[in-house]
């Protein structure tokens, strides 16, 4: 008994520390449903309380369809996350083959540049990028959305850190099979990287899903916004900020990905463990 | 099916030289072994003639063809590699049919869904299924072809990585230590189903290795190689009897042959641990080495003796590990009856037949020897 009392004690300690850091990261998400779930006047009271004394959550829900049209800027964001990520893997991949798999000269510098372009913030390049669009004629498009994005450097990186751990076999065996070296990617490497794909795929999805910066920036039709700028939207009308409806707006535009972390739990945690970010 | 010709293949990886000039012809329908330790080139030698990787000089010939400038898969070349190589994605149906939908199939009728629609792709799937179905037949793998290569044991995986390479009627095979993932007891089984594929396809086998046994027990001709060099090639018993280099007599055979230090006398006579062997050899006066193989050591009787310092008793055959009085040097004796081992500890007396001695100059070249006796056996040194 002597020897088993501190480890309980240790125990308690670790779940305070981390009921406690659980609280605070869930904290925004309680108080954005609650909010939601509350009619105006509940809101701007004095006290402070979780449980609405009123329920109004379909109130505000309906309030926040017919303010905005939030299934087409949800519609936006799938057409933007998907085919950033589509024009991102195809990219990637072939790079991240070559640069894992090929012997080429100056194949290193080629990686640490790519390292390198991990270093620099989407910020720091925003503005050169904004008058390149505008030259082209591209801002205020769909294209605007997708097309800074389609060379993913940390995508690359992901890639050809998992094409390392391919057996050069396999790829030699496609050789004399007679697939060439594109083939290879997409026949070979892509099946065998699934996991790697996936967890990329996590990482594409939710940081342009819930990119704000620069949809804001390229954008100005407002059929064209994705839906960070619909909740911003409920903000910026006229008469006042209606937090009830900007919740409820909130509440639907993180749904899609609450429901896939959902699906694809096990998968999401094999992608963070593969790329060693915790 | 069809003879490669290497001349003079060098290959270096950053300024160290793999392979130093290999010269090798392996003729129509050999089962040839390239084997060495690890590091002597050899799965190297292997990847040049599959076109995986290009010499820095020389020349590959198949059929009399030149083919350094052509791709992997045109060389017609299969390979089966260690490590299987197996599309973990892919059934085994389809691992099998990679080859041939590669090579019937156009691009258009690869797509994935478009494809399928195509009216000549079925024409042609029809014939691939057919062909890789008696692939199957004959490898006993029927019953797998629609588990993935994760669901197959390391026996399987072999004979579907073989079925790959057969399938396509290639004109020969490349082995790369197919057999070395396996444990020991299938490694036994495979060899003998591997040297019965040969006999019955008939084909080209190159098949590299380092396990000596292998070697010996399926080819027709084994090269050995070591640092880069070709240093012998033979049939098992030619490069077994008659080693032209001590590393390949110590490389070949297991337990190792026994080396003992010899000194040439100036009339030509050999003396080892003082006494005088019955023969003679031409080569100048001065130490050499003498190398007898464990079962042409004779125990009981022999002008030397040794202590029992270890056995090893296998049950059909035991090794009896001496060591010589006075010099203090290990030898091991094979011993075919096992109802005579020596006990431990105790003094035994040896000798060994003088056609049994193989003698090495200092540097491991071989030196011919005369044996002083009625019949006089010419044993020619083959380098």
């Amino acid at each position: 008994m002597s020897n088993a009392h501190p480890i309980p004690f240790r125990a308690i300690l670790r779940h305070v520390l981390l009921i406690a850091g659980a609280a605070l990261m869930l904290a925004p998400f309680i108080w954005m449903i609650s909010t939601a779930s509350k009619p105006q006047t509940e809101i701007f009271s004095s006290e402070l309380h979780l449980i609405p004394h009123q329920f109004a959550l379909a109130e505000n829900l309906r309030e926040a369809f017919a303010k905005a049209n939030l299934l087409r800027f949800l519609l936006n964001g799938v057409i933007v996350t998907v085919s950033i990520f589509v024009l991102q893997v195809m990219v990637a991949l072939p790079a991240a083959y070559a640069l894992a798999k090929l012997r080429f000269l100056g194949r290193e510098t080629l990686f640490a540049l790519v390292l390198f372009g991990i270093l620099i913030p989407p910020q720091a390049t925003a503005i050169p990028v904004f008058l390149l669009l505008h030259k082209a004629g591209l801002l205020d498009s769909y294209a605007a959305l997708v097309l800074p994005f389609t060379i993913s450097v940390f995508g690359i990186f992901l890639m050809r850190q998992f094409f390392k751990t391919v057996p050069d076999d396999l790829v030699d065996a496609a050789r004399m099979d007679g697939i060439s070296e594109f083939g290879i990617v997409w026949r070979v490497m892509l099946p065998a990287a699934i996991p790697a794909v996936t967890a990329f795929g996590i990482f594409s999805v939710v940081a342009h899903w819930n990119d704000y910066f620069w949809p804001l920036i390229v954008l100005n039709s407002e059929h064209l916004r994705t839906p960070p700028l619909a909740v911003a939207h409920f903000r910026n009308s006229e008469a006042g900020t209606s937090y009830g409806p900007l919740m409820a707006a909130a509440m639907v535009i993180i749904a899609p990905l609450v429901i896939a972390f959902l699906f694809a739990q096990r998968r999401f945690i094999e992608g963070i463990t593969l790329t060693g970010i915790k | 099916m069809a003879q490669i010709e290497l001349s003079a293949i060098r290959k270096s990886f950053d300024g160290t030289d793999v392979l130093k000039g290999i010269d090798f012809r392996v003729e129509d329908g050999e089962f040839i072994s390239l084997v060495g330790p690890s590091g002597c080139g050899k799965s190297t030698l292997l990847r040049i003639i599959a076109g995986l990787e290009p010499q820095n000089s020389g020349q590959v010939q198949i059929d009399g063809r030149p083919v350094d400038s052509i791709r992997p898969s045109a060389r017609n070349l299969a390979m089966v590699f260690q490590s299987y190589a197996l599309y973990p994605h892919l059934s085994t149906f389809d691992n099998i049919a990679v080859p041939l939908r590669m090579r019937r199939l156009s691009t258009i009728e690869r797509l994935p869904l478009l494809g399928a629609l195509l009216p000549s792709r079925r024409a042609k799937e029809r014939h691939i299924r057919a062909d890789v179905a008696g692939i199957a037949e004959q490898l006993d793998i029927t019953p797998l072809l629609r588990r993935k290569p994760g669901q197959l044991s390391g026996g399987q995986r072999q004979r579907v990585a073989v079925g790959r390479a057969m399938v396509r009627e290639p004109l020969a095979f490349l082995f790369d230590e197919p057999l070395s993932n396996l444990d020991a007891k299938l490694r036994v089984h495979m060899r003998a189903e591997l040297a019965e594929l040969h006999r019955r396809l008939k084909a080209t086998f190159i098949y590299v290795t380092h396990d000596q046994a292998e070697a010996m027990t399926m080819s027709s001709r084994i090269a050995v190689m070591m640092g880069g060099e070709l240093i012998q090639a033979g049939t098992p018993a030619e490069i077994y009897n008659d080693p032209g280099d001590i590393r390949v007599a110590e490389f070949i055979g297991s337990p190792k042959i026994n080396v003992l230090p010899g000194r040439i006398r100036k009339d030509g006579g050999v003396d080892v641990l003082g006494t005088a062997l019955k023969l003679s050899c031409s080569a100048a006066a001065g130490d050499c080495r003498v190398g007898v193989r464990p079962e042409r050591i004779d125990l009981g009787a022999g002008p030397f003796s040794g202590s029992v310092v270890h056995l090893e008793n296998l049950g059909a055959e035991a090794f009896v590990h001496l060591a010589t009085e006075g010099a203090g040097l290990r030898l091991i004796a094979r011993l075919a009856d096992v109802r005579h081992v020596p006990a431990m500890a105790s003094s035994v007396a040896f000798g060994f037949a003088p056609d049994a001695v193989r003698i090495f100059d200092p540097a491991g070249k071989r030196i011919e020897i005369r044996l002083e006796q009625a019949e006089r056996i010419r044993e020619p040194a083959h380098v």
